[in-house]
């Protein structure tokens, strides 16, 4: 392929990442900010070139130790519900935005600290990300078959860093608060992660199915190698060891580096989240690695002997094959792995550069004599210009220093070098006792090891090997340092780090720490507790006015914000706008709001141009804290109470509400019993005065008032059994019967006594067997009645030659029973109303119901102790009453209804 | 001879006051809802109304306001005779211009002096 044509390729898939950055800030849909998976493909960013292309080349010169930068992040990453948690809400509460302010915080926010913990990510990175551009340079030359030229106007790898570099300033410096989430870079990593994951997967396919005959076929040729078995075993004691650090190493680097610090931390927007990655992202990992061994040993059985770099056996291999479609998609994979790499590290390293070196040390000054506008536009220039000077460095870097040595190991000395923050960085989120000087002078002890035992070596011998014999002769006094078992990257790792931690250890409970320090510690260790007031953990003391430190927010914020942040402040507190002096909790809040955009030194030494602080002894803070602690828990409690008391409150409403609901409906229910009471003793008192008062009323007459009598009593003691029954139903007080019986022969008993007053009515009944089983369990008397009520409605309202059809069947372990007839339809409004008892519609006026308004209750009462339901529903020309009871009752459904 | 007409649902009641009523010199009508009283009032003009209020088709107090509309009816007393002895009832049967509400159970003999006086007012 053409070098102009890859050329376009480029631009083209450049051009893609600007628009999925654009749509991505332009849209801010729900599905690009809510969403998970594009958090954990994000933090793929961790697979570089170095894992696209070196650890093939790994696998293939040295067997095993390709896997512990997968192996490592894959044991570590479950602990980080744990500790990128705590991380997350520290950082969100102190509007931290890079490592180098969330070591350098903890520790008594030091300026110098947080410039040194920025060197040293600029020594690791900066150098790391010389060898991306070494592998999309190298890789480009490679796909285009051209040889590298030593112009670097004629390089088009040249070309191809610019444009990164003019991406990641646009695209990084968005937003002047540092703390900001950056959608459209985000959502463009995220993009190039998932793409190169694809990619490996169609070479891995293209390897395995296409160039060999599956994966055994490989196994099998591979296994004819005579380093075959020793480069997949851990050789013994010595070689485990070795992988067993180099596992620490790359577990640590998951948590310290600062673009993994930058994509998990900063870029965060819901704790939930990491829910998702953490089970994601080792399965993203264990994807990429399934497919380095039989890439590494395809490769090596494909070119046997001659003489090619195995690191990029992923692009020979399809060139091999004159397969030009997947050589392009494999230098676009490991283009997005360079890429990603380099836009994230360049933007972390940018925002440490200005706000923890060239603000602090050149520029407060300046700032504070500025209007907003102006500050804005030279914070956002100041990181523009470091993102572009950050990867130019690395390109001068990767030209002068590391064009001979592999990607691997420039890689592991950067996660050394990088390995040196970890005591500082794990002391910071749970240990109190470690201090300023204790973090400081361990990290500087770590860094010497690893200058005089790594980068030397690496770096300078491969520079200027006249010096070589000289330095080795004093390289030899260390000799007594070597650990026999140990290969030379994990030894200084071990070593490094155990001065490091140790020196750390030792000075930290030996020297007493600064009450800043300690403030700090307790806020980091204990960020739960102080997640909701941690301005008022923050202990300072001395005289400040509120209008000067307003002065400094207006010359970042503009007035409009600072006025807006001011009035959400007071509101939090409660104070009065009027107040003139400002407390630690405005010192607090102002650093904050300074933090995101020039960092927390920054912010701090701003501050203190305008206050004055009294100084506070250790133990008057730990005083404080301890009373600041405990009033946070009783405040809690109060809040509980508090809850607890409006909870309670709500449920009496609510129980008195339907108290008075019950209390209305017994009201009703006794109007409606006495007005069905009231009617037959109207008939039977008209009766017993007309008897009592008429002497000459004749016989036949006299008979008819006695009858009247005698029925109007037997209606009166059924309407008054019938409520006792009710009463008695609805109690529980009557224990079902339930025994097996045919469902159809309690039927035929219930209808049989109405066939006589169906006959009157001239109405047709009918009925639809659709069982197959007809013994259930039910009481079967109480059925009876069920029935009879049921069909007793039915006839009463179906009209003069009507029908009356009835239908069983079964549906889902149910027995249904539905009884329709013809006639008058119920309002809608009604129909659940039914079953009520004495209910009488809205139209009772109109309508007079018959019997004692109790049968349909009585109905619901019975089908609903024996675990049913019951319903009417109009249908057409019709009501349809629904019964649909168990197929068989269990005891509990028995027991409970009694 | 004095006319009335009876509206009651309730087969039972009604005899009583049927046979009351005749017995006490009147022309007794009956009716079983509120359509049935309206259907003589087409034909007749009554002396008294004894008015059931829940009865089928039309009600009571629905009756009552379709006899109020006419003119002609102006002198025939119309009286409740309910078994709803809630005051909010009463209050309603007698704002509508009910002259009397009586509640269900009643003495006949007393509805009757009730009706006596109505006449001599």
């Amino acid at each position: 392929m053409s070098s102009f044509a890859l050329f376009i390729v480029v631009l083209l898939y450049l051009a893609l990442l600007f628009l999925v950055a654009h749509l991505a800030e332009k849209k801010k849909s729900k599905l690009w900010i809510n969403n998970p998976y594009i958090y954990a493909l994000s933090l793929a960013v961790y697979c570089t070139a170095w894992t696209y292309y070196g650890s093939i080349g790994v696998a293939a010169t040295s067997g095993l130790n390709y896997l512990p930068i997968y192996v490592g992040p894959i044991i570590v990453i479950p602990a980080w519900i744990f500790i990128n948690t705590r991380i997350v809400r520290i950082s969100r509460i102190n509007k931290i935005s890079s490592l180098a302010d969330f070591i350098s915080l903890r520790y008594g926010n030091s300026r110098n600290f947080s410039a040194i913990i920025t060197i040293v990510c600029l020594l690791a990175v900066i150098p790391y990300i010389g060898l991306q551009i070494k592998a999309i340079s190298e890789t480009f030359h490679l796909v285009t078959k051209t040889a590298t030229s030593q112009n670097i106007l004629t390089d088009n790898a040249t070309f191809v860093v610019v444009l990164i570099a003019l991406f990641s300033s646009y695209y990084g410096t968005r937003y002047v608060d540092a703390s900001e989430k950056r959608l459209g870079i985000i959502s463009a990593i995220a993009l190039e992660s998932f793409l190169k994951l694809f990619f490996i997967i169609i070479l891995g396919l293209f390897v395995i199915y296409f160039a060999f005959d599956g994966f055994s076929d490989i196994y099998e040729k591979a296994s004819k190698f005579e380093d075959f078995k020793q480069k997949n075993t851990f050789n013994g004691i010595e070689g485990a060891l070795n992988w067993m650090i180099l596992c620490m190493i790359s577990g640590t680097a998951i948590c310290i580096l600062p673009r993994q610090f930058h994509t998990a931390i900063v870029e965060n927007r819901q704790e939930k989240h990491i829910k998702t990655a953490i089970w994601f992202f080792p399965l993203y990992l264990l994807i990429f690695t399934i497919f380095i061994f039989p890439i590494a040993w395809g490769g090596r059985l494909i070119f046997d002997g001659q003489n090619v770099n195995p690191e990029f056996y992923s692009i020979l291999i399809p060139q091999h094959f004159d397969n030009s479609l997947i050589t392009v998609l494999v230098f676009l994979g490991g283009l997005s792995s360079c890429i990603s790499m380099i836009i994230i590290s360049a933007i972390t390293l940018s925002i440490m550069l200005s706000n923890n070196l060239i603000i602090p040390y050149g520029l407060l000054g300046k700032f504070k004599s500025e209007s907003e506008t102006q500050n804005t536009r030279n914070i956002t220039n100041i990181r523009k210009i470091s993102i572009f000077a950050l990867i130019i460095m690395a390109f001068a870097f990767y030209k002068y220093f590391i064009l001979k040595t592999s990607l691997d190991s420039v890689g592991l000395i950067s996660f050394v070098v990088i390995a040196q923050l970890a005591p500082a960085f794990f002391g910071a989120l749970f240990w109190r006792r470690g201090t300023y000087k204790g973090a400081l002078i361990g990290l500087l002890a770590g860094l010497a090891i690893c200058y005089f035992g790594l980068i030397i070596p690496q770096y300078y011998f491969s520079y200027n090997q006249e010096l070589k014999g000289v330095l080795r002769d004093i390289y030899h006094i260390f000799d007594v340092f070597r650990i026999p078992y140990l290969s030379r990257i994990p030894e200084i790792f071990f070593w490094s780090l155990l001065t490091n931690t140790g020196l750390f250890t030792i000075i930290s409970v030996s020297v007493k720490g600064n009450y800043r320090e300690r403030n700090f510690a307790e806020l980091y260790v204990d960020v739960d507790k102080y997640i909701q007031n941690h301005e008022n953990a923050f202990i300072w003391r001395g005289t400040a006015y509120v209008s000067d430190i307003k002065n400094i927010l207006e010359r970042f914020l503009g007035k409009k914000k600072t006025e807006q942040a001011l009035r959400i402040f007071n509101l939090k507190y409660n104070i009065d706008s009027q107040t003139e002096t400002a407390d630690s909790r405005f010192i607090k809040f102002s650093e904050n709001l300074l933090a995101g955009r020039i960092g927390t030194a920054s912010a701090k030494i701003l501050i203190e141009g305008v206050t004055k602080e009294d100084k506070i002894s250790l133990k008057e803070v730990l005083n404080i804290l301890e009373e600041s602690k405990e009033n946070i828990i009783l405040n809690k409690k109060l809040t509980e109470k508090s809850e607890e008391l409006k909870q309670l409150s709500e449920e009496l409403t609510v129980a008195n509400e339907s108290l008075m609901i019950k209390d209305r409906q017994k009201d009703d229910f006794l109007d409606s019993v006495a007005h069905e009471l009231r009617t037959p003793i109207t008939a039977i008192r008209s009766a017993g005065e007309i008897l009592a008062d008429d002497d000459d009323i004749p016989l036949d007459i006299k008979k008819e008032f006695l009858n009247n009598i005698i029925t109007e009593s037997d209606r009166l003691s059924e309407i008054i059994n019938d409520i006792l029954y009710l009463d008695k139903l609805e109690h529980g007080e009557i224990a079902l019967n339930i025994r097996q019986n045919n469902i159809n022969e309690t039927y035929r008993k219930a209808l049989n006594p109405l066939l006589h007053l169906i006959q009157q009515k001239d109405i047709h009944v009918k009925d639809v067997n659709l069982l197959t089983n007809h013994v259930f369990e039910y009481d079967e008397a109480r059925l009876i009645q069920l029935f009879q009520n049921i069909l007793g409605n039915a006839l009463k309202f179906a009209d003069e030659k009507g029908t009356i059809q009835t239908e069983f069947s079964i549906r889902e372990d149910r027995l249904i029973i539905t009884i329709f007839n013809t006639g008058k339809t119920i309002p809608e409004e009604d129909l659940k109303m039914i079953f009520n008892k004495f209910y009488q519609s809205k139209n009772q006026n109109i309508l007079k119901q018959t019997g004692s308004g109790l049968g349909l209750a009585i109905s619901k009462q019975i089908v609903e102790a024996h675990g049913g339901l019951i319903y009417a529903e109009n249908s057409g020309s019709g009501v349809t009453f629904t019964i649909s009871l168990p197929e068989s009752i269990t005891k509990n459904e028995i027991e409970k209804q009694q | 001879m004095k006319k009335i007409i009876i509206a009651d649902d309730e087969h039972k009641i009604l005899m009583s006051l049927e046979y009351s009523f005749k017995k006490n010199g009147y022309e007794v009508f009956i009716a079983r809802d509120g359509t049935e009283v309206l259907d003589f009032l087409k034909t007749m003009v009554p002396d008294v109304i004894l008015l059931d209020i829940m009865m089928p088709n039309l009600d009571g107090y629905s009756t009552l306001e379709v006899i109020k509309e006419q003119e002609r009816l102006k002198n025939t007393k119309v009286i409740f005779l309910s078994a709803k002895n809630n005051p909010k009832d009463i209050e309603k049967g007698l704002e509508m211009g009910a002259d009397a509400y009586v509640t269900k159970p009643y003495s006949i003999k007393k509805l009757m002096q009730q009706i006596e006086e109505l006449f001599e007012a």
